[in-house]
């Protein structure tokens, strides 16, 4: 068991034979992950990295049976390629792109609703299951293969956490990254509740920032049907409000979205919340080994 | 991106949304010939005088050392030749600029809009924003015009509408009505304001606005709707699709060190604190932060160098960050994935051989690809550089720097 990716799925890169595309297309084969194929407008017919190179997500979808989608397309292009996987019948659409246009993502978002497409991302690093598949650009070698489930808006706060409860003796089943954009496909609660419906997964780690609802959401959905235990950390603690930091999403609005609010929700559902980044490792093993 | 209030009424006459026109001046002599403009134009002595910055509330802020607000009332041209005198060159201290303020280096010198009529004049609230949760458009909106919005939400919530927007659709008409009919409006006000709210929102949408405030959103007495102040914020993701909107970025309004870091392509904040830091990924540069908090320093800086860590961004990160006299460490923690650490522990090295002279602690953790030879790699370089590899250790080396 796993959760979104695992070994049979098959796997179409949008804006395959770009620079980014390529390049990471090449470390998710590398890994083990079954990649069926690419598509670049106009070099359909053509193969790249020993992969067919489609037209269009619908040819994909058609000759090579592909099912998962990751897209590597730039900023201006990327709301159309999720929309195109979407009508294609892609199933898992993993979005990497950073810098789409937010009102882009406000079509995009809305074309989803009624299909049966699930958007992870844009602005993430993706998904990975340990020695199964990796659909993204995490470094596949700091995941080692555990019963630990990690939902996170950051994709270095991502290996953080795979790199310490690797350190830890645990491991990772499935690491979303879903994201640091005002607008995502999978929100924190979506990721928490697909992990928590995993029977491979024991406890779950889950990293938000500032900004916006999403973690206090989750905590709430946690608070009512959790079954495992959860380790929460969110960063931005020491961020002033109303700046952007880094991420588009990462901003502190109002007094709800601060790093403290949203930890002061996530204890109050259970949440066993760790001040320190440098803690998410070892306190998960402690929750663990109860 | 910020826009000033001219900068953004400008845009908005070109989608048919009526404004409190005026002209934007540097000098002196430019307000007082828009002073006679204006008055010749309206037929009226009273003109508005309105400092331009990125910062609200200005009305009620003063020019640092007087009691000069940052918009007034002219009556002559000797009014405004005073006003301007005060006003231009100044630095404005409003609710939202903080203690430092900001200079002042345009006046805006406006049409009066509070003249007499048969009815009487309102001042109303109205912004469009994006709702997250919901991933549409919202229009909201209140009665209570003019006021901190956030008060009036949080004292009243009942005097707060909103209307959310079907995703790639304009504004429906009925919801245009719906808006003009909770403000109270009828009559030519009404119709005046159907097409206010329908314009504004092609406006927000075909400009990429993050966000775009109309307060007050006022009815003259003679029951037009105009923009009295306008804040327009535009998503800085969207800039590549309009350059005309990009070109008017004012740069004496923002950060002169932040200007430059972005031409690294670094993401740099300024902050108060005493520990200076630089990180890859957003997420894990803000957690790093709250690490420096914790182990007894202050953040002086959010730093995010991207997926190119190397010898030139570490160097220019650095050099950044030296340039703040107030910081006493510098903590380097750069997770490497795809970026292998030893690259960068050599783009460490460079930097510091190039810069010369740093005489505070600076502390690198580097973790992930080829770690271990990357702490090898700094220790026998023979500079004042303390390595760590796990997190835990590079926050007992902070705190120890800045105790």
């Amino acid at each position: 068991m796993s959760v979104l990716v695992n070994k049979n799925s098959k796997i179409v890169v949008q804006g395959f034979t770009g620079k980014e595309g390529s390049f990471h297309a090449e470390q998710m084969i590398a890994y083990g992950t079954n990649v069926v194929g690419g598509v670049t407008p106009g070099k359909g017919g053509t193969t790249h990295l020993d992969r067919p190179v489609f037209n269009t997500v619908a040819d994909a979808v058609k000759t090579a049976g592909a099912n998962v989608s990751i897209i590597f397309v730039p900023p201006a292009f990327a709301a159309d390629g999720i929309m195109e996987a979407a009508d294609a019948g892609i199933e898992l659409i993993v979005c990497i792109t950073e810098g789409i246009p937010v009102q882009d993502m406000v079509k995009a978002k809305n074309y989803l609703v009624g299909r049966k497409a699930r958007l992870i991302g844009p602005n993430c690093p993706g998904v990975i299951t340990t020695d199964e598949a990796k659909v993204g650009i995490m470094p596949g070698f700091i995941f080692k293969k555990g019963t630990v489930g990690i939902v996170s808006k950051s994709g270095t706060l991502t290996y953080e956490a795979a790199d310490q409860v690797a350190k830890a003796g645990l491991g990772v089943t499935t690491a979303i990254g879903i994201g640091g954009d005002p607008i995502i496909g999978t929100t924190t609660k979506e990721a928490v509740e697909l992990l928590m419906n995993d029977p491979e997964t024991k406890g779950i780690v889950m990293i938000g920032e500032i900004g916006g609802g999403m973690e206090a959401e989750a905590a709430r959905w946690i608070k009512a049907n959790g079954t495992k235990p959860v380790v929460g950390f969110i960063a931005g603690q020491t961020a002033p409000p109303g700046r952007r930091m880094g991420h588009a999403g990462a901003i502190v609005g109002g007094a709800d979205d601060t790093a403290a609010a949203k930890m002061k929700i996530m204890r109050e559902c259970g949440i066993t919340v760790v001040d320190s980044p440098a803690d998410i490792g070892k306190t998960m093993a402690k929750v663990l080994n109860k | 991106m910020n826009l000033h209030e001219y900068q953004a009424k400008a845009l908005l006459q070109k989608f048919d949304v009526p404004v409190q026109e005026g002209v934007a001046c540097t000098t002196v002599e430019e307000a007082v010939n828009a002073y006679y403009e204006i008055s010749k134009a309206t037929n009226s002595k009273f003109a508005v005088v309105k400092a331009q910055i990125h910062a609200g509330g200005r009305g009620k802020g003063k020019i640092k050392g007087t009691e000069q607000r940052g918009v007034q009332v002219a009556k002559s041209a000797d009014d405004v030749k005073t006003i301007a005198t005060n006003l231009l060159g100044g630095t404005l201290i409003t609710i939202q600029t903080g203690e430092h303020g900001k200079v002042v280096n345009k006046i805006f010198v406006a049409k009066d809009a509070y003249y007499s009529g048969p009815s009487e004049t309102k001042e109303f609230y109205l912004s469009i924003l994006l709702d997250r949760a919901k991933g549409e458009n919202v229009v909201m909106y209140s009665t209570e015009g003019g006021m901190d919005i956030e008060e009036v939400a949080h004292n009243t919530p009942e005097k707060i509408f909103k209307e959310w927007v079907q995703p790639g659709a304009p504004l429906a008409a009925f919801q245009a009505r719906k808006i003009a009919f909770n403000l109270g409006l009828s009559g030519d006000a009404f119709k005046s304001c159907v097409k206010f709210v329908s314009n504004l929102y092609k406006a927000y949408v075909d400009l990429d606005c993050a966000m775009l405030e109309i307060n007050p959103l006022f009815k003259t007495a003679d029951d037009k709707i105009i923009a009295v102040d306008c804040k327009m914020n535009i998503d800085d993701s969207a800039l590549m699709r309009h350059p005309d909107v990009e070109a008017l970025r004012d740069f004496a309004e923002e950060d002169a060190t932040e200007v430059e870091a972005g031409k690294f392509n670094l993401n740099f904040v300024k902050l108060d604190g005493n520990v200076g830091c630089m990180v890859n990924g957003a997420g894990l540069a803000m957690a790093t932060m709250d690490m420096i908090k914790l182990s007894g320093g202050e953040p002086a800086n959010f730093l995010d160098v991207g997926g190119t860590a190397n010898a030139t961004t570490v160097e220019a990160g650095f050099r950044i960050i030296l340039r703040d006299k107030n910081v006493k460490a510098i903590l380097v923690n750069i997770f490497g994935g795809i970026v292998r650490c030893d690259r960068v522990a050599q783009g460490v090295v460079d930097a510091y051989k190039n810069i010369g002279e740093i005489n505070i602690p600076i502390i690198v953790r580097l973790q992930g690809t080829n770690a271990e030879a990357a702490k090898d790699l700094i220790e026998k370089s023979g500079l004042k550089v303390e390595s760590a590899i796990q997190l835990e250790e590079a926050a007992a080396l902070v705190k120890k720097a800045v105790s």
